[in-house]
């Protein structure tokens, strides 16, 4: 990769494992994978909650703002997107997507407002109320769902120069792009002056002022470019996975999820986001098989969902206590201790 | 003349719903106090709380037994969460003892419902949501009985509470402990007790708002999410004062109420949902230490 001053300065490790995972993305895994329910409910909802949790991880795992309303910016990143297409003639989709992602931003800005004032569960409350406002609004005003009275619209399909995206394979390509071209990004900015400059102000924002970092604009541009992740994560979730447009499934339920893949993920970092979407995303089907396979269905299904909850919950106060820096540092911990021998 | 009547049934009714709010912050006042932590566990806590009274009454058990037994397992989950969680996470920030006890919310909301289930119940205080026929004679008001009963049952509560608070040698210990706990625990104060005192009256107070709203709405998840409105609450009226619990539980129900009724209608209803935590950001900008909260100093 060639370096200039926008992109820093990669290592050859950094190289290798990018290549490694491209060629796993791109060719390994649409040549061996065959079946459509591999892409459709696991590969695309996992890249697409991964890409909201960096979303996350950058305004609570490097600003340290404790925000949690990510389901609330994917909402309006999807219905701004559903909104470009719709109604602004012959619209590329990267560039609807990007755009929507500019909307959500907006909303992450004036929704980032109190984090100047406020730190930890406050600001949590201050966010909260964006998490409830912004699906009140998509759902109370027709214009948003281009007064559609079922509640249920279905997504246009992805088209792209001239191409429509519409096998389960297609999509995945389209995301695998998007995704990618996001992380290095996230990767870039975590790495250069804007992350120092978030963690400064997470690990203590008064000894960041005093060093001269503005804590207006840090903090608000984080709030600005998490929001701007949750909302393009939010359009092709959409777009992708649900295939249809409802306030409903951007509810306060997805929020904590994304919170929880963060958190379990390992905050502070970008593999944490993939780490931790993976899990919280594998772990209920792993269970469901448990129960349809060695259970037979004997056990009912909501109480699965039920003892879901309590290992999602019990794991987070297991990793608060013994990792708080979640599951990509496990990992890292492992790799060490075999580097070792 | 009914048009004003009408709007002080409106701040009535939503005075006495907001008592419903407040009960549930006086929970998290009473651990905040205590321990300096924020529980977000606590809409968790009320829920786990009302459908295990609930359970326990579906098993037979007569009215005043299963709360007390429910009371004697709300103790248990106290002494389990301070052992299992608070103890190992002793000095940590407070952003990770936040984000634990949302873990705990998780564990009670999932435990509740793998051992009672998921559907919702229906929970017969004797006490029906209709109007009092003596206060329509002579106020001409319509004051449900049920909304008028949490509001008598939050005051009580409040006055038992404040009372061990100030006048026991328990109560007195709690604030020790509340001011420093390392010199509590050196004057031989026993800090074990204390906590397990202060985490039953929290499960006690969950119960109570739980029995409230459940025999409102019924006993179901969605509670939850209705607990969650006692943050806002929290942020008005300060994270450390019991009167502030109360008047900012009031202040949000009166203010939704109002709103909705009048400002509603314009935007299509539902506003509700969302009213409360604006509410709350625009005290954030003046008072960030909530009306009775103590100033929030920090130190680099």
């Amino acid at each position: 990769m060639k370096s200039n001053k926008i992109f820093m300065e990669y290592t050859k490790n950094d190289l290798i494992n990018f290549l490694l995972l491209m060629i796993i993305s791109l060719l390994i895994i649409p040549i061996t994978v065959k079946s459509g329910y591999w892409y459709s409910s696991i590969l695309i909802p996992w890249l697409c909650l991964a890409l909201a949790s960096i979303g996350q991880q950058i305004v609570m795992g490097y600003a340290g703002q404790l925000a949690l309303g990510a389901a609330g910016f994917m909402a309006a990143g999807a219905f701004a997107c559903y909104n470009l297409i719709l109604r602004v003639p012959d619209i590329p989709f990267f560039v609807a997507l990007a755009l929507s992602g500019l909307i959500a931003a907006a909303f992450g800005i004036l929704f980032g407002l109190p984090s100047l004032r406020v730190r930890g569960i406050y600001l949590m409350v201050a966010t909260l109320a964006s998490q409830f406002f912004i699906v009140w609004m998509i759902d109370k005003f027709g214009w948003f769902k281009n007064y559609d009275s079922s509640g249920i619209i279905t997504a246009q399909d992805i088209v792209i120069m001239g191409k429509s995206f519409t096998s389960p394979l297609e999509m995945y390509l389209v995301i695998v792009f998007v995704v990618t071209v996001l992380t290095l990004l996230a990767i870039n900015m975590a790495r250069g002056s804007t992350g120092r400059n978030w963690m400064a102000v997470r690990d203590m924002d008064i000894a960041a002022e005093s060093m001269g970092i503005s804590l207006l604009r840090t903090k608000l541009q984080a709030f600005a470019i998490s929001a701007f992740y949750c909302g393009v994560a939010g359009a092709l979730f959409a777009f992708t996975y649900l295939k249809s447009l409802e306030p409903v499934a951007f509810d306060i339920k997805l929020s904590f999820k994304i919170l929880f893949m963060v958190i379990l993920g390992g905050l502070g970092t970008i593999s944490g986001a993939f780490i931790g979407a993976a899990f919280i995303l594998l772990f209920p089907v792993l269970l469901n098989s448990i129960g349809n396979n060695v259970f037979h269905g004997a056990i009912d299904a909501t109480i699965i969902s039920s003892i879901e909850q309590v290992v999602f919950g019990v794991l987070i106060i297991i990793f608060m206590i013994y990792e708080p820096l979640g599951m990509a540092k496990l990992w890292d911990n492992i790799r060490l201790k075999f580097k070792k021998r | 003349m009914t048009e004003l009547l009408f709007f002080v049934e409106v701040v009535v009714a939503g005075l006495l719903a907001g008592t419903m709010y407040s009960l549930v912050a006086l929970g998290f006042v009473l651990i905040y106090k205590a321990s300096s932590t924020f529980n977000f566990a606590q809409g968790a806590m009320v829920f786990f709380a009302v459908l295990a009274f609930v359970g326990f009454m579906e098993l037979g058990l007569p009215f005043f037994l299963a709360f007390i037994v429910t009371i004697l397992l709300m103790g248990l989950v106290g002494y389990c969460t301070e052992r299992l969680v608070l103890k190992p996470l002793m000095n940590q920030s407070e952003d990770t003892l936040l984000m634990a006890t949302i873990g705990l919310g998780f564990v009670l909301e999932g435990l509740a419902q793998a051992a009672w289930g998921v559907e919702v119940r229906r929970l017969d205080l004797g006490i029906g949501d209709f109007p009092i026929q003596w206060i329509i004679d002579t106020f001409g008001l319509f004051v449900s009985a049920l909304d008028l009963t949490a509001g008598l049952v939050a005051a009580s509560l409040i006055l038992g509470l404040s009372v061990l608070f100030k006048y026991t040698k328990m109560g007195l210990g709690l604030r020790a402990v509340a001011d420093d706990p390392g010199a509590a625990s050196s004057i031989g104060i026993p800090l074990n007790n204390i906590m397990l005192l202060v985490w039953t009256a929290a499960g006690v107070v969950a119960l109570v708002a739980g029995m409230m709203w459940g025999a409102r709405a019924g006993v179901q998840f969605a509670l939850v999410d209705l607990a969650l409105k006692a943050l806002p609450v929290l942020i008005i009226g300060g994270f450390s004062s019991i009167p502030g619990a109360i008047v900012g539980g009031l202040i949000i129900g009166a203010t939704e109420k109002v709103l909705e009724v009048y400002i509603g209608p314009y935007f299509g209803g539902a506003i509700e949902g969302w009213a409360p935590y604006v509410l709350a950001i625009f005290f954030l900008l003046y008072r960030p230490e909530g009306l009775f909260g103590e100033k929030i100093i920090r130190r680099v």
